[in-house]
């Protein structure tokens, strides 16, 4: 049998967020009425021209050097020719062969913890098409031009990528880049985010590639595995059963999880690319590059590289925290709200921390299906609920009860401590009296546990924090029930 | 008469108010609606918009605003957009297209107070020589109406030199304001790319079209361009460079001034063309000017290479009109192709496809290389080469065309006979720099074009040495018979 190794590249096109599109003055924003942000240019009227907005170019720039890639002093901007109803001028104004990035790179974590790095070849600006409209239209189709224009950043990677899963996680790492430099929204729904998979097999140990096939149009990360994994399948099944892989586009059914013929290489168009007459190169010089570099944001590397150096976290836990710009400035504001007010510094709290941040808050932000920004919990009202069980006011388990009603009524941590009573008995004599109770009403488990049955230790500290509500401190339960049960007095 | 006078002597007398600018404009109206209908010049008459134009500006100059064009009436070529007016480009394509806006050109002038009579015949999408492509039939030539006109913007010359209006716009991509200005014995002026916007002007070659000016002298074109030129931030290509005051210099002193004689443009010149040519060079020489003679040796080869960048050019420019959003859409579609087909096929006149199917030609996978980058790599050489003469010399000089106005239907059998025409136009356009032509004298009755090309912005320069030459010589007041007084 051979082993076959998939190959794969990505084409991701990530919908840049500037106010108005690339060559127009055109509003950009999603869901408005058809038609209702197209002007003259995006409808390419007789004698408009366009006029390139600065703001993308600012932002082609802030990608490259996020991912340390060439920012090419010159670009150039090129018609890619087509006749389609949702292209008004019958031509896409794109960059062809002097694209304004070139030449870098993104580390990615694979599934076994390794490090890999993907190269990106190119990133390049483009305009989006409109959108033809089929549904709820007798014997026509419409045509929706209110995308058309919108800039487009067409970040091209090397076929570096070897399974589905490795190119989910590349572009779930570009998802997170592009929206820490704030050029994305990221919205995949919307198509702000969407990409293209080139896929292709070859027998493992072969240096040359099979031949590739390319999947349009993947807007979700789990449609890109489905639709890699189905589109590897097939081209192995089919070398396997004596067949040829054909070149050609073909489109991922999400309904019927498969990829069908969209055209072949053959029926596919010659763009006729020639530089646009009506635009002029762009221009970087270096002063450019270093305002916009100025602009960067820590990027997701440097802030789990951060995490981990600065609050000893694993790598995991760094690699959580920050996903987003925002999950990391909460995780660092709770860490920041509880290191003012505790003594000193220490890794422990920024590991509880940690844990809050990645359990309790994210799974109550999932229930309520809201965003680290519209958090009922702030970090500082999260920080004063950790520093009581820093403090031993209240147990770990408790604090998740705390947690809800804080959620819920959104009160500190402190008030619904004090209203419920939910403070800690940490009297050694109080616990001593309820422990002495428990065994006395107990005497056959006593008597198991010192023959040596050492499991029903955890009996009786449940029995004891059943009758203390579990308000029993932990620690100072486990020593004197330990005492007590070895038939100390 | 009214219309025999000069932009500055109309201007004098609106000052004076001997005349209103709804007198002037009702004059030219009147003589429009009487004279056109022989020469086949106009497409759309607005007299409506140009009273009510030319009333706003007796009402400006009123409440004293001054200005050289204000009440001065034009003719648009009908390649620029004009709002809530028809804007055909000569094709059946966009017979029905009322422009929803005006052209950068257009607001200009009209914010000159410059009132717009009507919308020039001119070439199918500003595609030819002759103004024979027009859907709305070829334009006839004033001298001569068995003659064409010389194109594309041969409704504007032709209704300058007949005196339908003190001035008309034009475009040139390959010498489509100079052929037309030398075949009818008016001032054309096309000016440095990039000079005047392109914006709101019908593309037919990105690269190579400007906007410019037909008038009876160059005296008379220096204000229009006054007005039209200046950087717009809606054309991409237009230069943010200063204006400079045309009029201010149109009498310095030619005295030192260096004329730069193109060899390529002497060889094989026919020999009574060539005597006006020598004839006006021996004006400039009396006015203190000295020449010298230069050579461009890839200038032979701009016509090739013009055919191959302005029909690239324009395969994709045109690509917009596909019977969607606007202009002719064929009837009853079966499908998309259908309509595409159709509407093209049915909307294009038979040179504009030519030239579709050319540049499709040219920029296809496999031929790219071959034509459109080796066109582009010619281009830069003759730019080159211009850009060399013009360290010698301050202008070049000329003919504007091979030959005076032919028959009307002559060469429409034979496209490269007719691209010839261009012969000596086009090197100023594949450089982008600024040329003139200017009437130099008569062969069989007809009018011939003397042409002036000088280094990119020096338009001032080029109208200073053409009004000389016509203060010298007069050519330009000739006007065809029927036409004066």
């Amino acid at each position: 049998m051979t082993e076959w190794e998939i190959v794969i590249g990505l084409e991701i096109h990530a919908q840049l967020a500037t106010r108005s599109k690339i060559f127009s003055g055109s509003a950009t924003a999603y869901g408005a009425p058809p038609n209702s942000q197209a002007n003259l240019v995006d409808l390419a009227y007789p004698g408009v021209l366009p006029v390139l907005n600065a703001e993308a170019v600012r932002m082609a720039v802030k990608f490259g050097l996020s991912i340390n890639a060439e920012v090419a002093r010159r670009s150039v901007f090129a018609r890619k020719n087509y006749f389609y109803p949702d292209l008004p001028k019958g031509y896409q104004i794109s960059q062809y062969e002097l694209p304004i990035v070139k030449t870098g790179s993104l580390a990615i974590v694979l599934e076994d913890g390794t490090v890999k790095t993907i190269g990106v070849t190119r990133a390049h600006l483009e305009e989006d098409a409109g959108k033809s409209l089929h549904e709820g239209l007798a014997h026509a189709s419409g045509i929706d031009l209110n995308r058309a224009g919108t800039p487009l950043l067409e970040i091209v990677s090397e076929p570096d990528l070897r399974s589905a899963k490795d190119a989910v996680a590349y572009m779930k790492k570009m998802h997170t880049l592009v929206r820490y430099l704030e050029i994305c929204d990221g919205n995949m729904q919307e198509g702000s985010f969407r990409c293209d998979a080139n896929v292709s097999v070859r027998p493992r140990g072969r240096e040359k590639f099979g031949t590739r096939v390319e999947i349009k149009n993947l807007n979700s990360f789990r449609f890109v595995e489905k639709a890699i994994q189905y589109e590897a399948a097939r081209q192995i099944e089919l070398l396997e059963s004596g067949g040829t892989v054909v070149q050609e586009t073909r489109l991922y059914d999400s309904d019927k999880h498969e990829t069908r013929s969209m055209r072949s290489k053959e029926e596919a168009n010659d763009y006729r690319y020639f530089p646009d007459p009506d635009l002029l190169p762009v221009q970087i010089d270096e002063p450019f590059i270093a305002a916009v570099r100025a602009t960067l944001p820590e990027l997701p590397d440097d802030k789990a590289a951060r995490f981990t150096r600065e609050f000893a976290l694993s790598a995991y836990d760094a690699g959580v925290l920050s996903a987003s710009r925002e999950l990391g400035a909460y995780f660092e504001a709770v860490v920041a709200g509880v290191g003012a007010a505790a003594a000193q510094r220490d890794n422990a709290h920024a590991k509880l921390a940690a844990n809050w941040v990645m359990g309790e808050l994210s799974s109550a932000l999932n229930r309520d299906n809201l965003e680290i920004g519209a958090s009922r919990v702030t970090p500082e009202a999260l920080a004063g609920l950790l520093l009581r069980i820093i403090d031993g006011t209240i147990s770990g388990k408790i604090a998740k009860d705390v947690f809800e009603a804080m959620w819920s009524e959104g009160k500190p941590a402190d008030a619904i401590i004090e209203a419920k009573g939910l403070k800690q008995i940490t009297d050694s004599g109080a616990i001593e009296g309820v422990i002495d109770s428990v065994i006395a009403a107990n005497p056959r488990q006593l008597a198991d546990y010192r023959s040596g049955k050492d499991k029903l230790f955890g009996f009786f500290v449940g029995q004891v924090m059943k009758a203390t509500d579990g308000k029993a401190n932990p620690a100072q339960l486990n020593e004197l029930l330990k005492r007590k049960l070895g038939g100390a007095s | 008469m009214l219309h025999s006078l000069s932009i500055g002597e109309l201007c004098n007398a609106l000052v004076r108010k001997e005349i209103s600018s709804v007198e002037l404009t009702r004059h030219y109206l009147a003589r429009i609606e009487r004279l056109n209908p022989a020469l086949n010049a106009l497409i759309t008459v607005t007299a409506d918009e140009a009273l009510a134009g030319a009333a706003e500006a007796d009402r400006r100059r009123a409440a004293g605003e001054k200005g050289p064009l204000l009440g001065i009436p034009l003719i648009h070529k009908d390649i620029f957009c004009t709002d809530g007016v028809r804007t055909s480009c000569g094709s059946r394509m966009l017979d029905n297209f009322i422009a929803p806006y005006d052209a950068t050109v257009v607001t200009r002038l009209k914010a000159a107070g410059a009132v717009m009579l009507a919308k020039a015949n001119m070439d199918e999408f500003a595609m030819g020589s002759s103004n024979e492509t027009s859907y709305y039939g070829p334009v006839k030539n004033p001298w001569d109406t068995r003659k064409v006109p010389g194109g594309s913007s041969g409704g504007s010359a032709a209704a300058t030199a007949a005196r339908l209006a003190p001035f008309a716009t034009g475009t040139d991509t390959g010498g489509s304001i100079r052929q037309p200005a030398a075949l009818t014995g008016v001032t054309g002026l096309k000016p440095t790319y990039g000079r005047v916007s392109r914006y709101g002007m019908v593309a037919f070659a990105s690269s190579l079209d400007q906007a410019g000016v037909f008038a009876r002298s160059a005296a008379d074109a220096a204000p229009v361009l006054q007005a039209m030129a200046g950087f717009d931030p809606r054309d991409s290509t237009s230069i943010d460079t200063p204006v400079p005051d045309y009029p201010a210099t149109l009498d310095a002193p030619l005295a030192g001034l260096k004329i730069g004689l193109l060899r390529e443009f002497f060889e094989g010149l026919e020999a009574r063309n060539s005597t006006l040519i020598h004839d006006a060079i021996e004006v400039y020489r009396g006015l203190g000017a000295t020449t010298v003679e230069v050579s461009l040796p890839h200038l032979p080869l701009s016509v090739p290479t013009y055919y191959v960048v302005a029909p690239a050019e324009c395969s994709s420019n045109l690509s917009r009109f596909d019977g969607v959003r606007f202009g002719y859409r064929c009837e009853k579609p079966k499908d998309l192709n259908d309509l595409y087909e159709r509407s093209r096929g049915e909307g294009f006149g038979a040179e504009v496809k030519r030239r579709i199917m050319t540049g499709t030609y040219v920029l296809s996978a496999g031929y790219f290389d071959a034509y459109y980058l080796k066109a582009q790599k010619v281009r830069r050489l003759i730019t080159d080469e211009f850009r060399a003469a013009f360290a010698q010399v301050d202008l070049l000089i000329g003919p504007t065309t091979p030959t005076p106005a032919f028959d009307i239907g002559a060469k429409m059998d034979d496209p490269v006979t007719m691209y010839l025409n261009d012969i000596y136009t086009i090197g100023a356009n594949l450089a982008g720099l600024p040329g003139m032509s200017l009437p130099c004298g008569f062969i069989d009755g007809l009018p011939m074009g003397l042409q002036l090309i000088g280094p990119h912005f020096s338009e001032a320069k080029l109208l200073n040495a053409a009004h000389r030459f016509q203060q010298e010589t007069g050519w330009h007041k000739h006007t065809p018979g029927g036409y004066e007084p």
